[in-house]
């Protein structure tokens, strides 16, 4: 269900791959975060102390400037980012919050947002007291979680595309029966990586708007509107079927459509935190669109799309628990155990290859998946913070 | 705007009586319909003597003056709590009806807003068997503010069906047609418009809900609920003298509100003039009421990264991302990274900004709700939206904006829609919508 812009959560917001993931740690759960404080002016970046104990540590930085800042902790080299942050308005203070290991590092702001840096000074952490471990291989594992995600999203989109082109032909040659029964097991592939898909500004609109979703006056396109056609019981008094012209044009636009966004699809690549709050937006679609039956207003197949966004947020989780295992193995045990537990009602819906409808659940069954939504939001929530940190 | 508590006797209230529209208690006895007999609707018990009052700041002992030339409660700095009613009118009410309800709740209103009790012998004395006429639980609370705004909903002048039940069709203000259907509208007719509807804000729950109440209950027989909304936290500033309270996002919202410090921009944006017709109006304004439901669990899932990005504005302390304090001007062009502006295109602050609607402003006066929660145990929460503008244009092009761009969209829905017609202030011994019915 497209409402308007989503693209912040998964692709707008941090373009940028940086490894912010670099110098990180194991967590700490004990360590209390270490508060420093940076100046960003014109010409001078002043953090409040040059070395700190290894562990949690929050720079809060100030733009005293007048200028569009940003602050950049550095590796030994000099160049490696360790942590940022950056788009610093004037005036304003955004806090970075980083888990350091010991050693040397440089703290540097980039004034204007553009060339060096300026006010580049030495910065040491010391060793800690408590027991803080570098993970070495985590860069290498962030790597690898990310290929594999951005193979999965192809391979997805791949699948819509050839579903797209099956359901199309059924409902061009008039055979409802069919395009029916490929409606649903075919949107479960954009489902899978919705927050994906909807992050192309326009595309989503076109492919997944709902009927209530329209401005006035604005064309109808996508799957939604020839869902409304195939299952008609629900429509209002007078709605007419749609013509052959009219079946035409629908299925022509959603078939070039899906190809635009196969071709979208294919270079993309994704940090550790875009991966993390990308299993957060879709659980997000669940708990907005799924599991109040607004989504597929008229074939009533909601707890396929419900099934799909689980599916993809578990792909997502799959690809960084062995990262967090490391991390913070409690967590990775609580995650476990709420996405099988929303699994096994989803399970207990299942009839032949697909679901019971979503009208034919009882208010019981639904309130128990909207429990069990939330019961693993909140576990979900600490995701990006447990493994990001 | 703001004057001590005054004690006003019932002989003051018959002397303001204007000839032969006259309102008194005796004389509302005698209007009252056949449903209100025997309710004598005049004004009696003072119960806000005992409160001190303290001129200059909103207190407890705060009396806005009910009479003037605009209606209160709308440019009237907004107090922290809401009751907000919607009525129909009864079936087969007359025009004569019509006019004598309107003549009770102005002087009921006015009892009320000036810390009375309602009817002759308000909540304590009267007859010993019949029933008190102020139902009583504002004893002893002071106004705390309390304001009282009545609006003329487009189906008070013509039904649904096209019926004109009061003769007053060809006096329907042009722009007074229900609001067109926004993308992401999920209405329930069941909380949006209404013939009538009556605003009652104070800074204590209990006297804005004493007000519709009893107004309510001077209405049974002419007039029925229809729907019903209670707000316990402003979420606008209505005067340069209040501090910018904060949605359930936990934003502060409503920073570059139209205030009552900016006379040219109230006169320019809020206030119907006789020009723009109809002359009936002039004085007056339109309220546009919208029930917005916050997805308040998704919106805690999220980033604060996410969160700044989709209003524009730092959490802490609402100051545009573009820099500065809160009430610096956002600088929409300021870019960042990678040249993209530091305000995104979709967030909150630039899409409802004048600039991006063609200098509409609206006078915004909304609050916080929080109604139970709903079947699938999430808060049944959100923004009751208010504002007050000249003409439903302005509300319409900025809502268009909103909704079709608004990176807000995601983690709201409009669940109900309303829009009156709010008449001009009322003279002492007149009625409001006197003009309307002249």
């Amino acid at each position: 269900m497209p409402r308007v812009l989503r693209s912040a959560r998964l692709l707008g917001v941090s373009l940028l791959g940086v490894g912010l993931l670099s110098g990180c740690v194991a967590n700490n759960p004990t360590g209390e975060s270490v508060a420093l404080t940076v100046e960003s002016s014109a010409d001078g970046c002043t953090v409040s102390a040059a070395e700190t104990p290894a562990g949690a540590t929050s720079f809060s930085i100030t733009n005293i400037g007048d200028q569009v800042t940003e602050f950049y902790l550095l590796g030994d080299d000099g160049l490696r980012i360790v942590g940022e942050a950056e788009n610093i308005g004037p005036g304003l203070t955004r806090d970075l919050v980083v888990q350091l290991a010991e050693g040397s590092y440089f703290t540097a702001c980039k004034p204007g947002m553009t060339g060096d840096g300026i006010g580049k000074a030495a910065f040491t952490v010391t060793p800690s007291t408590s027991s803080t471990v570098v993970n070495a291989d985590l860069d290498a594992q962030v790597e690898t979680a990310n290929e594999n995600y951005a193979s999965y999203v192809k391979d997805q989109i791949s699948q819509l595309v050839t579903g797209t082109d099956a359901f199309a032909t059924a409902y061009l040659a008039g055979d409802d029966d069919a395009a029916r029964a490929l409606y649903a097991a075919t949107r479960m592939h954009w489902e899978r990586v919705e927050t994906v898909a909807e992050s192309f500004g326009d595309l989503d609109p076109k492919l997944d708007l709902r009927e209530a979703d329209l401005e006035e006056g604005q064309d109808w396109t996508g799957w939604h509107a020839i869902e409304k056609d195939l299952w008609p019981e629900d429509a209002e008094a007078g709605f007419e079927a749609y013509s052959a012209q009219k079946r035409a044009a629908l299925t022509e636009q959603l078939v070039a459509d899906t190809a635009t966004l196969d071709e979208n699809v294919q270079e993309l690549s994704f940090t550790l935190s875009q991966q993390t709050n990308g299993a957060i937006g879709l659980l997000d679609e669940v708990a907005t669109g799924k599991v109040t039956g607004e989504e597929e207003a008229w074939s009533h197949t909601d707890l396929w799309d419900f099934q799909a966004n689980i599916d993809g947020a578990k792909v997502l989780y799959a690809g960084v628990r062995d990262i967090l295992l490391e991390e913070d193995p409690d967590l990775a045990d609580g995650l476990d155990t709420e996405f099988a537990s929303l699994q096994a009602l989803l399970d207990a819906q299942r009839e032949g290859s697909g679901f019971t409808l979503y009208t034919d659940l009882t208010p019981a069954e639904i309130r128990a998946l909207a429990d069990q939504v939330n019961a693993l939001g909140e576990p979900l929530n600490q995701l990006t913070a447990a493994l990001v940190l | 705007m703001i004057r001590a508590v005054t004690r006003r006797t019932s002989t003051e209230s018959a002397d303001s009586v204007t000839p032969g529209r006259g309102l008194s208690r005796r004389g509302l006895l005698g209007l009252a319909g056949a449903s209100v007999a025997g309710i004598g609707l005049g004004v009696a018990g003072d119960r806000v003597a005992l409160a001190a009052a303290t001129p200059g700041a909103a207190s407890a002992s705060t009396v806005y003056p009910f009479y003037g030339s605009h209606q209160a409660g709308i440019v009237t700095p907004a107090q922290d709590r809401l009751h907000f009613a919607a009525f129909d009118v009864s079936a087969g009410v007359t025009r004569t009806e019509l006019i004598e309800l309107l003549q009770d709740w102005t002087v009921a209103a006015a009892a009320m807003s000036a810390g009375q009790d309602v009817g002759e012998y308000g909540a304590t004395s009267g007859p010993y068997d019949a029933p008190p006429e102020d139902t009583g639980e504002a004893q002893g609370l002071a106004t705390a503010g309390l304001t009282i705004t009545f609006g003329f909903g487009p189906t008070l002048f013509k039904t649904a069906d096209g019926e004109d039940r009061f003769g007053i069709i060809g006096r329907r203000p042009a722009d007074l047609t229900p609001l067109p259907h926004f993308p992401g509208d999920d209405l329930d007719t069941g909380r949006s418009d209404g013939d009538l509807c009556i605003q009652a804000c104070s800074n204590d729950p209990q006297v804005a809900v004493h007000a519709i109440r009893n107004l309510s209950r001077i209405a049974f027989g002419r007039a029925a609920l229809r729907w019903s909304q209670l707000g316990f936290g402003r979420t606008s500033s209505t005067s340069t003298t209040q501090a910018t309270p904060r949605n359930l996002f936990g934003f502060k919202d409503g920073t570059a509100n139209i205030k009552a410090e900016e006379p040219d921009v109230v006169a320019d944006q809020v206030w119907v003039s006789a020009a723009d017709g109809p002359a009936w109006l002039a004085g007056g304004s339109y309220l546009v009421a919208r029930r917005i439901r916050m997805t308040i669990e998704t919106w805690d899932r999220t980033s604060l990264r996410e969160q700044e990005a989709v209003f524009g504005r730092t959490k802490g302390a609402g100051a545009p991302l573009s820099g500065g304090t809160e009430f610096s001007e956002p600088d929409f062009a300021l870019a960042g990274r990678e040249d993209q502006p530091l305000i995104g295109a979709a967030a909150h602050v630039r899409l409802a900004h004048p600039t991006q609607n063609q200098g509409a402003k609206l006078l915004r006066r909304g609050y916080n709700f929080v109604d139970g929660n709903d079947d699938l145990g999430r808060l049944e929460a959100g923004l009751f939206f208010i504002s007050f503008q000249r003409s439903p244009a302005q509300f319409t092009t900025v809502q268009l904006n909103l909704a079709k761009h608004d990176a807000l969209n995601e983690y709201i829905r409009h669940v109900g829609s309303a829009l009156f017609a709010v008449p001009a202030g009322i003279a002492d011994g007149s009625y409001v919508g006197a003009t309307l019915f002249a």
